[in-house]
């Protein structure tokens, strides 16, 4: 019932999208769209009117939306023209081609779902190993397939920004977890996304993943994001995150893309009661990097966690935007986030706690914080509280700074070498943020890609 | 103005806690002039008893009555309450940032007093007074400027609620568990301030689980709080015996 | 009834009765009709007998006003302000500029006496001159020969515009440029009057300076204008206090005020808002629109903004410093109260341009009945700020469960050596505390009028003496209303 009312929504969508002057469409949104038009039919699951009819919605709401630009209030710190301003295509060559794969992967001891250039790859994903309680489809296979159940999960969590809905008019494939294994089996999944632009072509991909845990389940779900090429890509990623009541999910990604890329990624997560949802985003890679986390806490007593880093370096831009919302009563939100900036890097962080009427005993918390390493980096950061009910303890907390003299000069007189003592001093800063993450091996995955910025600004920083 | 009835008469008291029975029936009363003790194991209703009492919200009355000075304690607000001479000396007092204590204490002094018809005190007249309370204490002024029970060691927090008691000079005093988290110069302390306090015009109900803190607070009777109810009464050798024997006995027989 | 839910009825309260400054006074009025265009602003000059310098410059911002658009960016919602429906000037009918007190007519000396604010010198307070603005038009100026002694210049603006030209030209517009956003610029077009300040080098001011604002028209907007120059090494601090009669229509306050502050300079301004916030099913208030911006042009010049905010159906502020001097010092400490339907959008901008400057911003929002309280800030250090500092301090406490409390802080800093502290927070009453203080025989309004002004301490320590009496009061009366 609910898909067909949906439906009904979109056909009038598609109306007023007709409606709308051509001449005002800015020629990345027009280029978006040709390329849409010119790929639907290749796009999974075409002949099925549903998908179709998403396809086209999704089209209508991109249209109208456009490309962000410095005058949405969500994007005020985050120019995205750089990659507005890049023509892309989408992956043409066979998803079964051979791949070299990239070096320093990290080994999270979970099975791999590879993904190259926002395709799933079976032939090198460990799907033997997985776990008991975990079912993994291709998104694109479901799709062919016209699957009705998913036909509810999809879509049903995303908003109709730019980026969400131009991943929907445009996804291939992505990963569909359904997870019903219980919290002891220790359930664990790392999905990698391998871009392996090469050449002078540049290369969009959109991955699409829909995950479920089931009430009472539990799952660790690892990503990574690396690249095998240097030539310049986009990689536009959603996830739509169920728990039922008292799930639990661990989601710890590393965003090691190229330095030459481009990367938006955009996650919603709705917890029911009691669930808990602990994330983890480390920013490592990536000319341009936007990470939205938008958290649903939707009944009583759901936790939610989220943590990261940024790290930035040459002329990167790294971006960082939560929205939690409570909508039930005694739910709880913590969110540790820290940014280190070398070079002429810039860093943004936007974290909005929204309390509904409802959400009485509400607990949030948020703090953010950033370290200047260098002259020209820049931080901007607008933490946000937006309160309807009474009794509620939300608090936030922001420090800008640059690394503590005192403390450098007292390692030095105890015979630390300054860049030693300045690479200490920076591990600390990082570590609260960092000591969320609990499993030991990616705990020790995401230190050496901290290892490696760290190479590349001290590098920059004596140069 | 002193009567041989009871300054504080409790007839048959019932109250519940979230709907939860925790007083049920309890019959007891204070004349003027008497110290009495209530003891109990922890959730017998002790602390119950002093918030009814004092007419805190969450404490729902069920039956029963209680008269005080010959007024219908229940019926009225707890300001009121304070006004017609009640206090409570808190178990865990509670903080008021951005509250100057002096401030507190001086508004809550003339508030009561202007309810009793008497004249305000001015901040000099104020300051003479609290200071030499202060000294019998031995709390330094310090304190006056610091933000009520903010910061306050557990020892600095019980003494400044013996500090407003013995600044608003209410004609009865209830103490709930005023012993609790001092050590033994403190309590000494505290317990000569509230024996200073002691007088014919005065009643008292000292809440408390050991029987510590009547050694230096010596009550007239002594009642035992079980389950709700009052399960036996006497003199002070009561609480001696139940120093020896403990509750269970009682708590069996119950 | 729960002690939480009784203090909420209380708050929500607030009728009529509880604004004890909505009397209107029946003056005799010289008032324009109804409308804007270039004609009005030329008839506005023209009534004040204005060089033609300024006249163009009102012009230009009319010019560039009709060209701009509301701003709709901040958290407030009101229906669209015909701007055509009002009067832009409004005096009381005096055809001398009066010479002395004595020649002021005697219903507006007893309508300042209402408010407590007697004009004549001889009853005021020592060591507080008056300017009060009537309307668009200044009244009365007291301790002006006080003043003079020690070359102090405090004025009415459009005395200034006559007497000191130079003065005026020079620093009109210089930090609140004519064009500078929608109210600032209709403000440039269509300002009466207001207070001018001058402060000579090196000189203290002797006594604390005000200027009490009162709209009393019908269908009137207020436009003030207010100039404050401090030269190197001088100071001065400067309270302004507002009220207006009840009315249910909505009126339009929009206000400019520009500090200037030379070397080693320091400017301390007070607000006390308390325009008249519309009844309880928020009918009628003043719309408070208003610029305020200080310059630190000097080193170690140092501006600071305090404001009590409990008046006006929409306050829509940010009193805000640019730190130019080297080590200049901007300050912000606001408690605003939303009760009712009133919505408050207010904060502060700072911004570092200056080696080793420094800001703090202590900010208290309480938000009540169906009130919306956000606090909107910026923290913006340029990268030749070297050792700016900056610590802001937001909290919000929320009496029921009808209101909002909202913060949205902008953090910016492009220099590694700048440090900021933000730190946010939002909590309500506790039961417990509320509680401890009726055992103790306060009122349940004694006590939330005990608890808020506890909250609000940082802020009302640095108030000046009278102002923060009045205001300890005035945060009771926001709350309380007329129970009792």
């Amino acid at each position: 019932m609910a898909s067909s009312s949906r439906r009904r929504e979109m056909t009038t969508a598609v109306i007023d999208a007709a409606v709308q002057p051509a001449a005002l469409v800015h020629p990345a949104v027009a280029a978006a769209l040709a390329r849409h038009e010119a790929l639907a039919k290749r796009l999974p699951g075409h002949r099925h009117g549903w998908i179709r009819e998403m396809r086209e919605d999704a089209a209508a709401a991109f249209a109208r939306a456009g490309f962000p630009t410095r005058r949405n209030e969500e994007w005020h710190y985050t120019d995205p023209r750089a990659l507005v301003d890049t023509r892309f295509g989408e992956p043409i060559v066979a998803a079964d081609g051979a791949v070299t794969l990239p070096g320093g992967m990290p080994d999270a001891g979970a099975p791999k779902l590879m993904f190259v250039d926002g395709r799933f790859r079976p032939d090198l994903s460990e799907l033997a190993a997985l776990p008991d309680g975990v079912r993994v489809e291709s998104l694109a296979a479901l799709l062919e397939a016209g699957d009705e159940a998913l036909s509810l999960r999809l879509g049903s969590l995303a908003d109709r920004s730019s980026f969400v809905a131009l991943n929907a008019m445009l996804a291939e494939d992505g990963v569909v977890i359904t997870c019903t294994a219980a919290p002891d089996a220790g359930a664990r999944v790392h999905l990698v996304s391998i871009a392996t632009a090469s050449g002078d072509r540049p290369l969009a991909f959109h991955q699409r993943h829909v995950v479920s845990v089931a009430e009472g389940a539990s799952l660790a779900l690892f990503e990574s994001a690396h690249a095998a090429g240097a030539t310049p890509y986009f990689n536009n990623t959603v996830a739509e995150i169920t728990l039922g009541a008292r799930a639990r999910m661990t989601h710890v990604r590393l965003q090691a893309e190229a330095l030459g890329a481009f990367q938006v990624s955009t996650v919603f997560a709705h917890l029911a009661a009691g669930a808990e949802y602990d994330s983890f985003v480390l920013a490592a890679g990536a000319r341009l990097a936007r990470n939205e986390v938008h958290a649903r806490l939707e009944g009583t007593g759901a936790i939610v966690h989220l943590n990261g880093a940024q790290l930035g370096d040459g002329v990167r831009h790294v971006d960082t935007t939560t929205v939690i919302t409570h909508a039930a009563p005694a739910c709880a939100s913590r969110q540790t986030f820290k940014s280190v900036l070398s070079g002429r890097s810039r860093a943004v962080f936007q974290g909005k706690i929204h309390v509904h009427q409802v959400a009485q005993k509400t607990d949030g918390y948020q703090m953010n914080q950033a370290l200047l390493l260098s002259p020209e980096s820049e931080i901007d950061a607008k933490p946000q509280l937006e309160i309807y009910a009474d009794d509620v303890k939300c608090s936030h907390g922001a420090t800008v700074g640059e690394l503590d003299a005192n403390q450098l000069f007292y390692l030095r007189s105890r015979g630390i070498p300054a860049p030693e003592a300045r690479a200490m001093l920076i591990e600390a800063f990082l570590a609260d943020a960092l000591e969320a993450v609990r499993d030991e091996r990616l705990r020790a995955a995401l230190a050496d890609a901290t290892a490696l910025w760290w190479a590349r600004a001290h590098a920059e920083a004596g140069a | 103005m002193a009567t041989s009835e009871a300054m504080l008469a409790i007839e048959g008291l019932a109250a519940t806690v979230d709907e939860k029975p925790v007083l049920k029936g309890i019959d007891l009363s204070v004349p003027a002039g008497e110290v009495h003790a209530i003891m109990g194991p922890n959730g017998s209703g002790k602390s119950t008893l002093g918030y009814v009492l004092s007419g805190r919200e969450g404490y729902d009355v069920t039956g029963g009555s209680v008269s005080f000075r010959g007024q219908d304690l229940l019926a009225m607000e707890p300001e009121d309450r304070a006004a017609a001479g009640l206090f409570l000396a808190f178990q865990y007092p509670v903080e008021l940032p951005g509250v100057g204590n002096a401030n507190f204490l001086r508004q809550a002094l003339n508030a009561v007093r202007r309810k009793r018809g008497e004249a305000e005190l001015d901040a000099m007249q104020f300051l003479k007074l609290v200071r030499a309370k202060m000294k019998v204490l031995g709390m330094s002024e310090e304190m006056l400027k610091r933000f009520v029970n903010v910061g306050f060691s557990g020892g600095e927090k019980k003494r400044n609620e013996i500090l407003q008691m013995a600044v608003l000079e209410p004609a009865f005093c209830v103490l709930d568990e005023t012993d609790s988290g001092l050590d033994i110069d403190a309590l000494k302390i505290v317990a000569d301030g509230v024996n200073a306090l002691r007088g014919p015009e005065r009643g008292m109900l000292v809440i408390t689980h050991y029987q510590r803190l009547l050694a230096y607070i010596v009550p007239d009777r002594v009642h035992v709080l079980l389950g709700g109810r009052i399960v036996r009464s006497g003199g002070p050798e009561l609480a001696l015996e139940l120093e020896e024997k403990g509750y269970g006995e009682l708590q069996q027989a119950a | 009834m729960p002690a939480v839910a009784e203090t909420i009825d209380t708050v929500r309260d607030v009728t009529e009765a509880g604004y004890k400054w909505g009397f209107e006074s029946d003056i005799e009025q010289d008032i324009i009709p109804k409308g804007l265009d270039e004609d009005v602003v030329r008839l506005i000059s023209d009534k004040k007998a204005e060089p033609a310098w300024l006249l163009e410059w009102r012009l230009k911002a009319f010019r560039a006003w009709q060209a701009m658009e509301a701003p709709h960016w901040a958290a407030v919602s009101y229906p669209p302000i015909d701007f055509q429906e009002a009067s832009y000037y409004a005096a009381p009918r005096q055809t001398v500029a009066p010479k002395s007190l004595d020649e002021i007519d005697p219903e507006l000396l007893r309508t300042y006496e209402k408010l407590g604010i007697p004009l004549k010198e001889q009853e005021r307070l020592a060591g507080v001159a008056v300017d009060a603005v009537f309307d668009s038009v200044s009244v009365a100026t007291t301790f002006k020969d006080k003043l003079a002694e020690k070359g102090v210049i405090f004025c009415a603006f459009s005395e200034a515009v006559h007497n000191h030209p130079e003065l005026v030209k020079k620093y009109l517009g210089s930090v609140v440029p004519a064009g500078d956003n929608f109210y600032a610029a209709l403000n440039s077009a269509v300002f009466s009057d207001g207070s001018f300040v001058y402060i000579p080098k090196g000189v203290r001011c002797p006594m604390e300076l005000s200027t009490y604002f009162r709209i009393n028209a019908r269908n009137t907007g207020q436009f003030e204008r207010t100039l404050i120059v401090a030269e190197e090494g001088s100071s001065v601090s400067y309270l302004e206090g507002c009220t207006a009669p009840m009315r249910d229509e909505n009126q339009l306050h929009a206000a400019v005020v520009e500090l200037v502050a030379l070397d080693e300079a320091s400017i301390k301004y007070s607000t006390v808002q308390n325009w008249y916030p519309g009844d309880a099913q928020g009918r009628g208030g003043i719309y408070n629109f208003v610029t305020k911006r200080g310059a630190c042009r000097g080193a170690k010049s140092k501006i600071s903004w305090t404001q009590v905010e409990t008046g006006s159906a929409i306050t829509w502020k940010y009193p805000s410093c640019i730190l130019q001097g080297e080590g200049s010092v901007g300050e912000f400490y606001s408690v605003a109260i939303t009760n009712n339907r009133q919505q408050a959008d207010t904060g502060t901008k700072m911004i570092h341009l200056g080696k080793d400057t420094s800001s703090t911003i202590v900010s208290k929002g309480i938000s009540a009945g169906f009130g919306q309280n956000t606090y909107r800030g910026l923290v913006r250090i340029m990268p030749k700020a070297h050792n700016a500092r900056n610590f802001t301090q937001c909290d919000s406490l929320l009496i029921g469960d009808k209101c909002g409390a909202h913060t949205v802080p902008y953090i910016e800093s492009r220099n590694p050596t700048a440090k900021i502290e933000h730190e946010a927070t939002t909590s309500r009453i506790a039961e417990d505390q509320l509680f401890y203080c009726r055992q103790r025989g306060l009122s349940e309004e004694e006590a939330v009028g005990l608890i808020v002004n506890g909250f609000c301490r940082e802020v009302l320590a640095v108030l000046p003496m009278e102002f923060a009496v009045e205001a300890q009061k005035l945060l009771a009366i926001s709350l309380e209303g007329s129970v009792g």
